[in-house]
């Protein structure tokens, strides 16, 4: 009973993972058709303001909470009023311009802070007991934090203004234009919230992982094929995609181990756009969020 | 199209193949031998990237895992060269095997019609998958026949040696040989292939597939078939690669590497197949050069050029010059009759 409750766990933080390093990529896909290939390196840069936040004596609950998605928003702010918003419908060159990004922070990491971190930070919070086994408290607090993130992006686009307006937008520039909103300046907010997102999760990985200059990649590969499988739902879709993946990886991981768990994860996604290649939410739960 | 018509359309890359072969018998006594086997390397990246010119450029299949066949046919050689002992029959199942799982991927791509960027987004995946697959396999479990695959630090490559002659090996400086005549080879099949009958389809669908569909293609068919004949072409350089460097690491599969293909194409221009393979020189050397000094990050830099070339010569070096050349000649043209209308009237 205590294995099971245990492997449960890993499951559920498997795909609460999985979940929190897409929600930003799905956010500025979903409401933006732009795939930022630039997202690993987002998730980076949030891990690397906490290291450096936490090494300069910030407290890291201040840290992870609420500099890195400030610091990575601003980031995404000025990308998207640099490069991105000359790209706009222009889905190939965005990609493109983008990887290009990646590359150029990669680049721009590895020359201030070296190719190696030296400071790694340990996650707070202790062990708890599940009957004779244990887990990470910091890894319950993890799947908290994305469960709580999940409803604050609900609640932001279901019942603010600004929610409602950016939905509008997206479905309908030209109207929305002519009902005096300022397009470029919800475009800007919404790509610097998805940034902001993406840097809280990268900041919040960052003492599980720890911060190198490329771990973006490690991330981008199980982010992308995530967010692909759930379709253009932002919130339905990740849920969808990463309950679906998360739970094929942690169920192969279990049986086999971790290298095969990962192939698993891309086949069943591969499989899985030949019979819908829109993604899941290209045909089931079509008008949810 | 008659076989003709094809000649003539052919015309520039005979020419571009003869210069490359005055290269290949000069350069032995022009350079030295250290240069000529980073050459090797050079060549063996510039049939990767004419291998991508032609999917991308030719077949517009927006392929970002380029990488994965050419290291999957490098590994694939690597592996069969130390179990059969020689290399004749491991340069062909180095080339069925990165086709063969190309043709499977396509299946599940093409026939599921999943679109152009998503097609990107999965190719760099697979890629990636690769690199963490690979990178795990260290220790005495992971072989296949006699060949450990060695994880982390690769394996070591085997030497080619003479078709069925197990005993000659051949030498760096012959290798260079081999790698030139197969680029030749490979940019002529690839100029004969876009202007042959399939060629012209595969371009039609680019430009426009439901029109293509209606006059009844199947643009599954045809894309299938260029994404596999273009896995085979990439397996090849990677045959050369491991031959040059003399091993294969999963360093091949990584994110800089995929994104390197990308550069030379973006950079030489998608729709040329000799822009593509002229920037992979250009390039190789900017980035060896770079690898001197420690200022300059290669990753910063090739960032830069990558956004630069997307923003402002979206099109690519050869594309620009040649319509440049054209425009300079044509007002010209232009003028004269202009001129001898004036006079007539």
């Amino acid at each position: 009973m205590d294995l099971v409750v245990a492997v449960l766990f890993q499951l559920v933080y498997g795909i609460a993972n999985l979940a929190l390093i897409s929600l930003g990529l799905a956010i500025i896909f979903g409401m933006m058709r732009v795939i930022n290939l630039a997202h690993g390196e987002f998730l980076m840069l949030g891990g690397y303001t906490v290291v450096v936040a936490t090494n300069a004596g910030v407290n890291i609950w201040i840290a992870m909470l609420i500099l890195a998605p400030l610091v990575v928003g601003l980031i995404g702010v000025i990308v998207e009023r640099l490069l991105i918003r000359w790209l706009y419908g222009r889905m190939v060159d965005t990609l493109l311009a983008t990887w290009g990004l990646s590359l150029l922070l990669i680049g721009l990491v590895t020359s201030i802070f070296g190719a190696s971190t030296g400071t790694t930070i340990s996650p707070p919070l202790g062990i708890i007991r599940i009957g004779d086994y244990s887990a990470s408290g910091y890894e319950l607090f993890l799947i908290g934090v994305t469960v709580v993130l999940f409803i604050a992006v609900w609640a932001t686009l279901k019942l603010t203004k600004l929610g409602l307006v950016a939905r509008g937008t997206m479905q309908n520039p030209e109207m929305s234009a002519a009902l005096g909103v300022s397009n470029t300046r919800i475009y800007m907010i919404t790509f610097g919230l998805g940034a902001a997102v993406t840097g809280l999760a990268g900041g919040l990985l960052a003492p599980v992982t720890g911060v190198l200059p490329t771990i973006g990649a490690t991330y981008i590969a199980k982010a992308f094929i995530t967010v692909i499988s759930g379709g253009a739902s932002i919130l339905a879709g990740t849920a969808a995609g990463s309950i679906l993946l998360g739970g094929v990886n942690g169920i192969f991981a279990f049986i086999t181990g971790p290298t095969i768990g990962e192939v698993a994860l891309l086949v069943s996604a591969i499989i899985l756009l030949r019979l819908l290649p829109r993604g899941i939410t290209g045909r089931f739960f079509r008008k949810s969020l | 199209m008659n076989g003709n018509d094809t000649l003539r359309a052919m015309k520039p890359v005979f020419v571009f193949a003869l210069i490359g072969v005055v290269f290949m018998f000069a350069a032995p006594y022009v350079l030295q031998l250290f240069t000529i086997i980073n050459l090797t390397t050079a060549i063996a990246l510039a049939v990767l990237a004419l291998s991508l010119a032609l999917v991308w450029g030719y077949g517009g299949i927006l392929c970002f895992g380029q990488v994965a066949f050419f290291g999957l046919g490098a590994y694939a050689y690597t592996i069969a060269a130390i179990n059969f002992g020689g290399s004749t029959w491991a340069i062909l199942v180095a080339v069925m095997v990165a086709s063969a799982f190309a043709a499977i991927l396509g299946y599940f791509v093409f026939f599921g019609r999943v679109s152009d960027v998503y097609l990107g987004v999965i190719t760099l995946t697979v890629t990636l998958i690769f690199f963490s697959l690979i990178r795990r396999t260290s220790g005495p479990d992971y072989k296949i026949g006699n060949a450990l695959i060695g994880g982390f630090n690769g394996v070591t490559s085997p030497p080619l040696n003479l078709p069925w002659d197990t005993s000659s090996f051949l030498f760096p400086e012959h290798v260079f040989y081999v790698a030139m005549a197969a680029l030749i080879l490979c940019y002529v099949f690839c100029g004969w292939l876009v202007n042959t009958r399939f060629g012209r389809v595969c371009a039609g669908i680019r430009e426009n597939e439901l029109r293509s569909e209606l006059l009844g293609y199947d643009s599954r068919l045809y894309k299938l078939g260029i994404f596999t004949i273009s896995a085979g072409i990439a397996a090849i350089g990677g045959v050369l690669f491991c031959n040059g460097v003399g091993r294969i690491t999963p360093d091949v599969f990584n994110l800089y590497n995929a994104a390197l293909t990308i550069i030379w194409v973006i950079v030489g221009g998608r729709g040329t197949l000799i822009g593509p393979i002229a920037a992979t020189f250009g390039l190789f050397y900017l980035t060896s050069a770079l690898g001197g000094q420690s200022v300059l990050n290669n990753n910063l830099v090739l960032g830069v050029i990558l956004i630069f070339f997307v923003l402002l010569v979206p099109k690519g070096v050869a594309p620009t010059i040649t319509d440049w050349f054209t425009k300079r000649r044509k007002p010209a043209r232009n003028s004269r009759r202009r001129r001898k209308q004036g006079r007539s009237t």
